[in-house]
């Protein structure tokens, strides 16, 4: 009898735990999406106060005047550019560093391995350097630098430093796959190249859709390389940077409305992206391994 | 396989690019981080001058710098032990016992993972706030005599105020990441040790975190490094390192001396220092967290 009294107990309180957890994580967010569709006075009330009416007038203020829309437009192309030069780079550099032997391939793998360890925010003061050196050049040579505030040299940036993650992810999955496949398709006459597009590109194309999540969320939320390497003055900027600046801008303006507009724009995607693949996401990472 | 030429051609094509890339956007600027320290240069202006170690003399002599070695400690040791505490507990809780809804709980505890930190750093700074913020109004029901806390802007609080957002943001991570390492460990074990008498916190302590070792191991080596990197992110976008250094993290510091300060060598010094210390520290946990392997 007793037993089951602690029992019982013990299950209170895994449940208290566990809903507590559950609180502080969509109180929070859900309170944003609900101060999006507050008025402006509304934020001087009750914090607890649901919103009166849904202001929608708040994301077209922030879509125009505080310019997410094209802050939106601009992370959406620097993130698919990312991923697709990424893909381009990593697929036959993991494919050939797991299925063929040649001299030097240790090497190019513990190259890539080492890569893991070095945070990009560790060296982005070098590359922001490196790039005002180029485009001084530049300057000299044809008249205009274009490397900084680039949307495409970023996104080069992004792909680049993701490339070490995304070998090891992708050569972790490659290395599972039976080579019969391949043989068959040597037998049948087909090249290297034929062998790998037909035959191997399919059969990893879970290891394939895992990097893309990955590397969608990492490439949509980065901000710092973005901040540092687009700074021209009314320039292009990429959805996070966009916020921090509404975020002081809100600060001086008092325009609430407009910043929890912004941040639910930032945060949309990644939800509505999460809750469809939220299994894929969380098994591949466990696939994976880990992330930087 | 086919003849070596072909396959040798191939095999440049398809690895050149990424090693082309990596080598320069990853290799040569972790070079320059260690070359450009012993450089004193003012960034726009073209002369470099080289000083030695001069460098790390001053940092060694600064204030400033020692302050963010400090609050990089804090915050490192605080955020590891609390989200490993909650991350293994919850982990544990979905995996042994049979909850309703199980699924849900870890599908929600994932979400402030993939949240962009500028994202969550909005919220908190909404939560954090003075006279409007969700915590304050809280806290105002049941003490309303009493000044309101001043989260962010207190020296002594904002630190820990910081480790909260971390923490939110870093539990659900790595609760998947021992669910499914837990998960993998037969429930054959649990029965056995159930019917010798063994209470659900023996056999915890005796079969799941000895078994789940290695896996921890791991993550908590790449945790030391990926909290170097979000200490940075958080205060960016939260203090700016403000008020008055309090929450000065080491990247937050190295950014500042190149940007605000345009002393890119100094700056650079600090980002050796960096390096070696995010190095040594896992070399250190690493070593200190070894054991024998078990299997199952």
């Amino acid at each position: 009898m007793k037993n089951l009294k602690t029992n019982s107990l013990y299950k209170i309180f895994i449940y208290v735990a566990l809903i507590s957890l559950t609180i502080t994580i969509i109180v929070p967010v859900g309170w944003v999406f609900l101060a999006s569709i507050k008025e402006n006075a509304e934020f001087y009330g009750n914090p607890w106060a649901m919103p009166a009416g849904f202001y929608i007038q708040n994301f077209a203020d922030a879509w125009n005047k505080a310019n997410m829309g094209s802050y939106m437009l601009t992370s959406v192309i620097v993130t698919s550019l990312a991923i697709l030069i990424l893909l381009i780079v990593a697929l036959p550099a993991s494919y050939v560093l797991t299925r063929f032997d040649f001299l030097g391939k240790k090497f190019f793998r513990g190259m890539f391995m080492a890569g893991l360890f070095i945070n990009v925010n560790y060296i982005v003061v070098p590359i922001f350097l490196m790039f005002v050196d180029a485009d001084k050049w530049m300057n000299t040579t044809f008249g205009h630098g274009f490397l900084l505030n680039n949307i495409f040299v970023l996104a080069l940036v992004y792909a680049s430093t993701a490339l070490p993650f995304t070998i090891y992810l992708l050569s972790g999955y490659l290395v599972t796959l039976p080579k019969d496949f391949e043989e068959a398709a040597y037998v049948d006459g087909a090249g290297h190249f034929r062998t790998m597009c037909q035959v191997i590109l399919p059969m990893a194309k879970p290891s394939i859709v895992t990097v893309i999540l990955f590397n969608f969320l990492s490439f949509w939320n980065e901000y710092i390389i973005s901040m540092t390497l687009l700074t021209k003055a009314g320039g292009a900027r990429t959805l996070p940077v966009g916020l921090m600046n509404l975020m002081k801008a809100q600060n001086a303006a008092a325009q609430y409305g407009q910043m929890y507009a912004g941040l639910v724009m930032v945060m949309l995607p990644t939800l509505i992206l999460y809750i469809f693949v939220q299994k894929r996401l969380t098994q591949g990472m466990t696939l994976g391994g880990l992330k930087g | 396989m086919k003849n070596g030429r072909s396959s040798r051609l191939f095999i440049t094509l398809c690895l050149s690019p990424a090693v082309i890339l990596f080598i320069v956007f990853m290799v040569i600027p972790t070079i320059n981080v260690f070359k450009m320290s012993l450089f004193k240069w003012g960034g726009f202006s073209p002369n470099k001058e080289f000083v030695g170690l001069n460098n790390f003399r001053i940092l060694f002599e600064d204030q400033r710098f020692y302050q963010s070695f400090q609050n990089t400690l804090l915050l490192l040791i605080l955020v590891t032990m609390i989200t490993f505490l909650f991350a293994i507990l919850f982990a544990a809780i979905l995996t042994q016992e049979k909850i309703k809804g199980a699924n849900i709980f870890r599908i929600v505890f994932y979400i402030p993972n993939i949240l962009s930190v500028v994202v969550i750093a909005a919220i908190f700074s909404a939560i954090y706030d003075p006279k409007n913020g969700i915590l304050n109004s809280f806290i105002r029901l049941f003490r309303p005599d009493q000044p309101d806390i001043l989260w962010l802007g207190d020296q002594k609080i904002v630190i820990y105020s910081l480790v909260a957002a971390m923490v939110w943001q870093a539990v659900g991570y790595y609760m998947v990441m021992y669910i499914a390492s837990m998960s993998s460990i037969p429930k054959s074990l649990y029965e056995s040790a159930g019917l010798e008498g063994a209470g659900k916190i023996t056999q915890f302590f005796q079969i799941t975190l000895p078994l789940i070792w290695t896996n921890i191991r791991t993550t908590l080596t790449f945790f030391i490094i990926s909290s170097i990197n979000m200490s940075f992110l958080f205060v960016q976008a939260m203090t700016s390192g403000g008020p008055d250094g309090s929450t000065e993290v080491f990247l937050s510091y190295m950014y500042k001396q190149a940007y605000t300060n345009s002393s890119y060598g100094y700056g650079m010094a600090i980002g050796v220092v960096i390096f070696i210390f995010s190095f040594a520290l896992s070399a250190v946990v690493s070593a200190v967290t070894k054991r024998e392997p078990l299997e199952f």
